[in-house]
């Protein structure tokens, strides 16, 4: 499939040439004002959204779950007064008890101000435009060099230009839609999330696409590891924390979002949360960070009226063959969702050697990557054209500020905007399956354990994982009439405009099942599914197998086998 | 409060049959109140009259063909047509919809549309993505996403004759239904709010085939205890196939559900009920729809939920036997001893999970 010798690649050109305009560069430079604003913000909104609770419950919530989290499960990458700042605040807020109403409010709310400042200052990311040239480099120059030292000739051809990163990944969709959205107000990618890799490719797909970059929020745990640690920071992320679950924390990460939203940087949404544990593109989006999206906008209009920045939702999948973390995420989900005792296996992504030999893996061996760009929606999931017009169903221009006017005015009303959140989750939901892309690898491993399931349709899915290496044997021609059967369904679909069909998914029956088994879970130990001889196929892990089947869940296909 | 209204603009009514009228005179006892009706002869006659539906009109109901002018006045519109006719309503009036606009519906009915791309099979029985509530068809047709509708015991005549009564406004917006509380409450007409919009569209619905079935009971003259037991019975089966749509059981146990059924079941001022009435009496369904002035939902909705608790594999006695009385493969009598027979086993059996 590669494409050596064709020299008509496409070249996006910047976005925004100078460097200096980019908004994260602005945000850069008045990093201290910015996390001051942040904090700032932040506490007016604590204050504002009580929850039935007083300030000092709030406060003593805060310090009795952060103690706990010290204790319990104290990280590599935290800060060494951790402890020691805790303290010192549990401490003041019981002195201050005893004290006047009044001067106990006011240590109260100083206290809180404190927290915020330091959320804040440990949210906030540390964007450096050297170490971005660098990093940026590295990735596009670094990778393509790996790979034309692989797979053109040897280590001679390190320095060849043959083979770039395009020709591995292939950008679906509309990438010119982004750019031109890109100009016209503030964008935020929301991809699907698989495999920690999606960050990096994430990243070098906005950088190939001439965009600036964006910024992300990362789990905190990804900087244990100073690969990771670093790349982060020269590419705009800012600190995610997920152990930090109280509201005052969650409110700083929140205003954090929605200010440089406000400031117009354009930002990167992994809406899943959390990686798909299961395989499956995502049912239910975690709404929080999205929600930022709608508050930006909502105060864009209230305080900028009709010269607003609009903010453009653009959801992307990115699908391949293989997620290296799929046997532990599998097993995860299945210890969660209960019944076995499963032992968990270790991160594969512990260590900086073993990422470095799975990207050398990676990006030397085949298996490709797509990367479908869709269309950009509005904050309540409308399509928006070229100029970022918002369109109702019929194709009519409408004003995205209706939506949050109440008799002729903007009003701030949360409820709705709650409301709002979720219905713009359930679209992107629906943009994903449009988008999302049936790779040949994805069906043979759908289509095998639907097989299973069928001829064992009184087991349960933890009875089924574990059947007899005997009963997972499959006769290669029934096999392929139910390919053939489960591809024209397929086929339909895609006519219809319900799902993306990669380009091998259309060769010969026997073509294609051949590139899906031996590209499900191509670099696990156990490989999913192999052929046996010439009229078996054998499944060797039901595990991943049913983690690669999650893929093409949520079509209605399960009648047609 | 006097004559002072609680928003700018006027209030919008779309249909001038018995209930949006009554809606339009209720909202005119606080708002100017526009009321549009789409035959010109019809509302110049009601204009020179003031009297729609047998119901005398309020003076700051302002009458006016012209739809475009509902939506360009109006923030706050009030659709209250057939469900046969609300789709064709809704596109006519959405390129002048805005997003700004709450639209709160009170039709109890739903609405088919089979597209070409996905038309009915037996591989592909009707279902629930044919079949749509009325504020699924608003959100569908137009920019409009703060929706709502009314329901519960509200029979137009009485409420004209200023009894008191009481409603349900729902949707997922408490600002929807802030605004539909604030615009409809006076001291004889109590509204509550819910938040399982689809629940409360699925009671008003569903409580018309059970309507249908009471006035066949009286039709046939099977007494009251005969009654209570179709009324009984007919909840189980409203909460049983309403969930399997997408309501909640606690919205069918409310005013919209139990209260609406049991208004609906014991008068004659029920469209439905006569429906039942008349069937019971040997006219057919034709002569009944021909002779009646306004629709009788139930009709459509027996059709709709037959064909839906198949797909779905749903029992509902009620409606099968109503469908086979309904297309004459059945006798009034027949249906009453299939039911009678019929093998019940629970009582309630919705509360448990």
């Amino acid at each position: 499939m590669s494409r050596r010798g064709n020299n008509k690649k496409i070249k996006y050109s910047e976005v925004v040439p100078s460097m200096q305009e980019w908004p994260i560069v602005q945000l850069a430079k008045n990093r201290k004002e910015f996390i001051e604003d942040v904090a700032e913000t932040s506490l007016e909104n604590v204050l504002q959204r009580s929850r039935g609770r007083s300030l000092r419950e709030e406060l003593e919530m805060t310090v009795y779950r952060e103690k706990l989290r010290i204790k319990g499960n104290p990280w590599k990458v935290d800060p060494e007064d951790d402890r020691a700042f805790w303290k010192t605040i549990q401490h003041r807020l019981a002195e201050s008890q005893s004290l006047e109403k009044e001067e106990a409010d006011k240590i109260e709310q100083d206290l809180l101000k404190e927290i915020v400042m330091r959320y804040a200052n440990e949210i906030a990311g540390n964007f450096k435009k050297s170490s971005y040239r660098f990093a940026r480099s590295f990735v596009t120059v670094g990778f393509a060099r790996l790979l034309n030292a692989a797979r053109v000739g040897g280590l001679r051809s390190i320095f060849s230009r043959q083979l770039d990163l395009d020709d591995k990944i292939h950008i679906l969709g509309y990438p010119e839609h982004i750019r031109n959205l890109a100009k016209k107000g503030t964008v935020v990618m929301v991809p699907t999330h698989f495999s920690n890799l999606d960050s990096i490719l994430i990243g070098w797909v906005i950088q190939f696409l001439g965009l600036p970059p964006f910024i992300y929020g990362a789990g905190l745990n990804l900087f244990n590891i100073r690969l990771f640690a670093y790349f982060m920071n020269s590419l705009g992320a800012y600190k995610v924390d997920r152990r930090k679950k109280n509201p005052v924390y969650l409110e700083a990460l929140k205003t954090y979002s929605t200010e440089a939203l406000r400031k117009g940087c354009h930002s990167l949404f992994f809406p899943g949360g959390t990686r798909s544990r299961s395989g499956m593109i995502e049912k239910a989006l975690k709404l929080g960070l999205l929600s930022t999206t709608i508050e930006a906008q909502r105060i864009n209009y209230q305080k900028d009226g009709e010269k607003a920045t609009k903010i453009f939702i653009v959801p992307v999948v990115i699908n391949y063959h293989f997620t290296l973390e799929a046997p532990s995420l599998i097993n995860n989900y299945l210890k969660i969702k209960g019944q076995e005792r499963y032992y968990v296996e270790n991160d594969e992504y512990s260590t900086s050697y073993k990422i470095a030999t799975f990207l050398l893996k990676f990006f030397t061996k085949g298996s490709n990557i797509s990367v479908a760009i869709g269309k950009g929606m509005d904050v309540l999931g409308n399509y928006v054209d070229d100029e970022g017009n918002s369109l109702d169903t019929n194709g009519n221009i409408i004003d995205p500020k209706d939506y949050f006017i109440t008799d002729g005015e903007v009003t701030v009303d949360h409820q709705r905007e709650h409301e709002y959140v979720r219905i713009l989750g359930k679209r992107i939901v629906e943009e994903y399956h449009i988008h999302n892309r049936v790779f040949a690898s994805h069906l043979v491993a759908f289509l095998a354990f639907k097989i299973v399931q069928k001829k064992n349709d009184k087991l349960d899915l933890y009875n089924l994982l574990r059947l007899p290496e005997e009963d997972l044997e499959l006769d290669y021609e029934e096999f392929k009439e139910a390919f053939k059967k489960l591809r024209k369904k397929i086929f339909k679909l895609n006519k219809k405009g319900k799902v993306g069909v990669a380009e091998h998914l259309t060769r010969k029956a026997d073509d294609a099942i051949l590139h899906g088994i031996k590209n499900v879970g191509m670099y696990h130990a156990r490989r999913p599914l192999v052929k046996k001889g010439k009229d078996k196929i054998q499944i060797q892990d039901m595990n991943t197998l049913y983690y690669y089947h999650n893929r093409m869940e949520g079509y209605g296909l399960e009648k047609f086998i | 409060m006097g004559l002072k209204s609680l928003f700018s603009k006027p209030v919008g009514v779309i249909g001038m049959g018995s209930f949006g009228t009554a809606v339009a005179n209720i909202l005119a006892e606080k708002s100017d109140v526009l009321l549009y009706g789409r035959t010109a002869e019809k509302v110049s006659e009601i204009q020179a009259s003031r009297i729609s539906s047998n119901q005398k009109l309020n003076d700051r109901i302002t009458l006016t063909t012209d739809i475009e002018e509902v939506a360009n006045k109006c923030d706050i519109i009030f659709p209250v047509v057939p469900s046969a006719n609300f789709r064709d309503m809704i596109k006519t009036l959405s390129p002048y919809l805005r997003p700004y606009h709450i639209l709160i519906h009170g039709t109890k009915g739903l609405d088919i549309s089979i597209k070409e791309s996905n038309k009915v099979t037996r591989l592909n029985p009707l279902s629930r993505d044919h079949v749509k509530t009325m504020s699924e068809v608003i959100v569908e047709e137009s920019s409009v996403v703060r929706v709502g509708c009314l329901a519960g015991p509200n029979l137009a005549k009485e409420i004209a004759d200023k009894k008191p009564a009481a409603t349900v406004v729902a949707s997922h917006f408490d600002e929807v239904i802030n605004v539909g509380q604030r615009l409809l409450r006076n001291d004889r007409f109590l509204i509550y709010g819910s938040n399982d919009l689809v629940g409360i569209e699925l009671c008003g619905v569903l409580k018309n085939i059970i309507a249908i079935g009471a006035g066949a009971i009286a039709g046939l003259g099977l007494g009251e205890n005969a009654k209570s037991l179709l009324i009984s019975r007919g909840i189980v089966e409203m909460v049983q196939i309403g969930q399997t749509l997408g309501g909640n059981a606690q919205a069918f146990l409310g005013l919209a559900g139990i209260g609406d059924l049991v208004a609906t079941c014991s008068t004659n001022l029920s469209r439905n009920y006569t429906v039942g009435h008349r069937l019971a009496q040997g006219e057919t369904i034709d002569q009944i729809i021909e002779s009646m002035e306004e629709v009788a939902e139930g009709v459509k909705t027996v059709d709709i939920i037959n064909e839906l608790a198949k797909t779905y594999k749903v029992r509902c006695p009620i409606t099968e036997s109503l469908y086979k009385v309904i297309h004459q493969e059945m006798s009034m009598d027949e249906a009453n001893t299939f039911l009678m027979k019929f093998p019940f086993r629970a009582e309630i059996d919705f509360l448990e999970g």
